[in-house]
């Protein structure tokens, strides 16, 4: 499954009433606190088998399933 | 990451040392309201300040797993000791989490080796559950900060050298890393409290502190809010395994009272009503350690659902700690309520576990949360 897909999988399978596209903002949907924040971290470090690192832990990395796809993209290619 | 031997080595040789050097001496720590230096420094050589740290710094690698059976231990001997390491753990983690590589460089092997103590501060006098109404605030100044505000409550503060602040910043919250010596910091000892009574806790007072630009810890507010969150889940899962060691501490001290204490003739381990309560503290010990080795499984998998798993823990066993520790003085009756027996020492520090990291009230509001969501574990 494409990276998208799994997070956003991940995100509906933690609210399954959120309708989320790829680019829409997940911070917006007023749910997500830090404990999420934390969540999403931990899933993506765990499911593509990266590491995130400090610089790389920003609000706009993480602000959409398209923009979180592409930080596990770049990672994926620093470790490859 | 230890090999399985030396892991069972280390965690055997940290039970005795609990029963060498900490039972015998918890209940005179607790009446004197301070931990001594040479306890300090003997925990220090037994390696037990951060032992989840890598081994490269001078950790011993210990899986989460393993770091609760110690915690489960430290706190069947004193839960005012396991205050100091859950604290002192949590700044350890954070810097081994968060840190850039200059502050993982400076701090970790000095709080590794526990010749730098850490402690965190999150409370203050008008935010403890709330913590968005905190108000320690940091402005820029240079390329750095002023930092100004109180914190209360703070476990070690008497003692600590390296504290973990939360403070504002603008719209949003951020960690940092504030040394004892800073000037501007002041130290305020709190003593008199309930339970754990001997975990030095302290008024920390930061007056117009001046840190520089490695003060900060995480590089963004975004940060900052995985930092609390992380730093608190690692706190939950050390003060619920410190909960399993209270459960234990009072079936123990009980199953042993009920044998040599006999009414009308008869020792008290015969009474229905009496075995009731020790059946229950056999069960909710099984019970605990089951919840919590679930969080330490899903912590070192690196999975996300440790973070509710170790509410759920926390929650069960905090509440069952205080259950049980108040059956065991019902059991030992007078003696009980008496110095002679450390069941009210277990009493007093169960109690402060259902408030610390997240109180009961606060852990069934997250709890109840996760089933309307849709997805319980
Ligand atoms: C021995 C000890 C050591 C401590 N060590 C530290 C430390 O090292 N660092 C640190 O930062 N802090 C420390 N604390 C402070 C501790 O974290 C706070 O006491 C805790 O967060 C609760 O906050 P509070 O005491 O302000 O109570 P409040 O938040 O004022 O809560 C009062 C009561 O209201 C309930 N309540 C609060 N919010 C809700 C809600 N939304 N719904 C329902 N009920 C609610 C609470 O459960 C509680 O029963 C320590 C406290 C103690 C007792």
């Amino acid at each position: 499954m494409e990276i998208r897909q799994r997070v956003l999988g991940f995100i509906t399978a933690r609210f399954p009433l959120a309708e989320l596209t790829g680019s829409e903002d997940i911070f917006s949907l007023g749910f997500v606190n830090s404990l999420f924040a934390m969540e999403l971290v931990m899933f993506v470090e765990k499911e593509f088998g990266i590491t995130v690192p400090n610089e790389a832990l920003r609000i706009d990395n993480f602000r959409t399933a398209d923009s979180i796809a592409a930080l596990v993209q770049r990672q994926l290619s620093v470790t490859a | 990451m230890t090999s399985v031997t030396d892991r069972g080595i280390y965690l055997d040789a940290t039970g005795e040392f609990v029963d060498a050097y900490i039972v015998p001496y918890a209940d005179a720590w607790d009446r004197a309201g301070a931990i001594p230096e040479d306890l300090l420094d003997r925990l220090s050589g037994a390696g037990l300040w951060a032992p989840f740290l890598p081994v490269t710094v001078g950790g011993q690698g210990l899986d989460m797993i393993g770091f609760g059976t110690l915690h489960e231990e430290i706190g069947r001997g004193c839960s005012s000791v396991r205050s100091l390491l859950t604290v002192h753990s949590m700044v350890a983690w954070a810097v081994q989490r968060f840190g850039d590589d200059a502050q993982r460089e400076r701090w970790l092997p000095p709080l590794a080796a526990g010749r730098t103590l850490g402690a965190f501060c999150l409370s203050e006098p008008a935010a403890g559950s709330d913590t968005s109404a905190i108000a320690t605030r940091a402005v820029p100044h240079g390329s750095g900060w002023r930092l100004t505000g109180v914190k209360k409550w703070i476990t070690n503060g008497q003692r600590a050298d390296l504290f973990l602040v939360f403070a504002r910043l603008g719209a949003g919250t951020v960690a940092f890393l504030v040394p004892r010596g800073t000037v501007g910091v002041g130290v305020r000892p709190i003593d008199d409290m309930l339970g754990t009574r001997a975990s030095m806790l302290a008024e920390v007072t930061f007056d117009d502190v001046e840190l520089k630009s490695d003060a900060l810890l995480g590089p963004s507010a975004f940060a900052s809010g995985m930092v609390l969150t992380g730093v608190l889940d690692l706190g939950r899962y050390s003060v619920a395994s410190g909960s399993i060691g209270i459960i234990r501490a009072c079936l123990e001290a009980s199953a042993a009272y009920t044998e040599q204490r006999t009414v009308g003739g008869r020792p008290l381990r015969e009474l229905p009503l009496i075995q009731a309560k020790i059946s229950d503290m056999v069960t909710d010990l099984r019970a605990g350690r089951l919840l919590l080795a679930d969080a330490g499984r899903l912590k070192d998998a690196g999975d996300s659902a440790t973070l509710m798993a170790t509410w759920i823990a926390k929650y069960f066993t905090s509440t069952a700690a205080a259950r049980h520790a108040a059956e065991a003085v019902q059991i030992h009756g007078a003696n009980g309520c008496s110095p002679q027996y450390p069941v009210a020492r277990y009493y007093r520090d169960a109690k402060v576990m259902e408030i610390i990291e997240g109180s009961t009230e606060v852990q069934r509001t997250m709890i109840a949360a996760e089933a309307y969501r849709g997805r319980v574990r």
